[in-house]
């Protein structure tokens, strides 16, 4: 079977001889959670808008299940970006319907049921939510759809400890066991018990791409301070 | 509640341990079944392949079976489980008696506390 995702030679420089990604070569197995890590300026939001067709590559490719980045892959891939899209005015449900109508595999039933465990009204309008609970929204519009691959970027950084526990659940009760999941994130302490590996990116280059449970028996510490001594500051 | 779990070893150990303490105490019984690998992980706050890796462990060594098509069961085997409660006692000693030593008490005393606190106690 041919990896959910191929990144081959994949570069990106948005000026003269800076690269944001360099020479990025990468695959990613079906059936994982793995996790982007890597400081500020480190190409993570590079890649993920190179992979969800947002950016064009300077150089080589990337391949979502074989196919460059376009209408096809969007269809398979659930990408929940850093900032929302969604018109402030709409209704949740109106959300709802909206990704219903966009995307074939989204189950109307499943965001429902999220929203009214973490008590969000569908009849009111996006701008009167909270910060966290547009985030939650966002969130489970993006977990709502069956994606072989979801790329969420920065999927907890705006939730409360409480509230990051229950996304952390709902990711991993909504993916289906063939689907990967690439998810960037700095809060690597609360995440790292649910990742398959970790992929450190430092300068658009992977200085780790390793497991978990890996890093955990070779190096007896977590990914966590791995992650602290790798870039210290 | 998820479970408890240190961050410097590597997940699916501690999570066989959890499990191992949990048949030795009872919350399972010989021939229970185990709920399945996603209700587990989503319990334990894991990745489900995580979990996954820490039943097959604990298949190999024979704690748990699996049924081809209705998921795994605790063992049966009386004998089993008692050697696992001995070696899960000698584990605790031995922490035990390495914290004593580095606080440089001898094995006599040793001995000698753990029978005053036990008389203190009845």
């Amino acid at each position: 079977m041919i990896p959910i995702l191929e990144c081959k030679g994949l570069s990106k420089s948005y000026h003269n001889n800076q690269y944001a990604l360099d020479n990025l070569n990468l695959t990613l197995e079906r059936g994982q959670i793995i996790g982007l890590l890597g400081p500020n300026g480190s190409g993570k939001s590079t890649l993920i808008k190179l992979i969800n067709g947002l950016l064009i590559p300077t150089g080589g490719c990337a391949l979502i299940n074989g196919m460059l980045p376009g209408v096809e892959t969007k269809k398979i891939v659930s990408y929940l970006p850093e900032r929302t899209y969604l018109e402030p005015s709409m209704k949740v449900k109106d959300a709802i319907t909206y990704f219903t109508d966009f995307y074939g595999d989204f189950q109307s039933e499943r965001a429902y049921k999220m929203l009214r465990d973490l008590e969000i009204d569908a009849n009111v309008r996006l701008k009167t939510l909270s910060k966290g609970a547009k985030e939650k929204v966002q969130l489970i519009l993006v977990m709502s759809r069956d994606a072989m691959l979801y790329v969420l970027d920065e999927p907890i950084g705006g939730v409360d400890p409480a509230a990051r526990d229950y996304i952390l659940r709902t990711i991993l009760m909504n993916y289906n066991e063939d689907a990967t999941i690439l998810l960037s994130t700095h809060l690597i302490y609360d995440i790292e018990n649910v990742l398959d590996r970790v992929i450190f990116l430092q300068n658009g280059r992977p200085v780790l791409n390793a497991a978990v449970d890996e890093i955990r028996t070779e190096q007896k510490k977590s990914v966590d301070v791995l992650f602290r001594e790798v870039f210290r500051c | 509640m998820s479970w408890e779990l240190d961050n410097d070893r590597p997940i699916y150990l501690q999570l066989m341990e959890k499990i191992r303490q949990d048949i030795v105490s009872g919350i399972y019984k010989p021939g229970d079944r185990l709920p399945s690998v996603r209700e587990l992980a989503l319990d334990a706050a894991v990745n489900p392949n995580t979990m996954q890796k820490a039943l097959a462990e604990l298949e190999r060594t024979g704690l748990v079976y699996a049924k081809r098509t209705s998921g795994r069961y605790i063992t049966e085997d009386e004998t089993m489980r008692k050697q696992l409660k001995t070696e899960l006692a000698v584990s605790h000693i031995k922490e035990f008696l390495d914290k004593m030593k580095q606080l440089g008490f001898e094995e006599e005393e040793i001995l000698f506390f753990i029978q005053k606190i036990l008389k203190e106690d009845a």
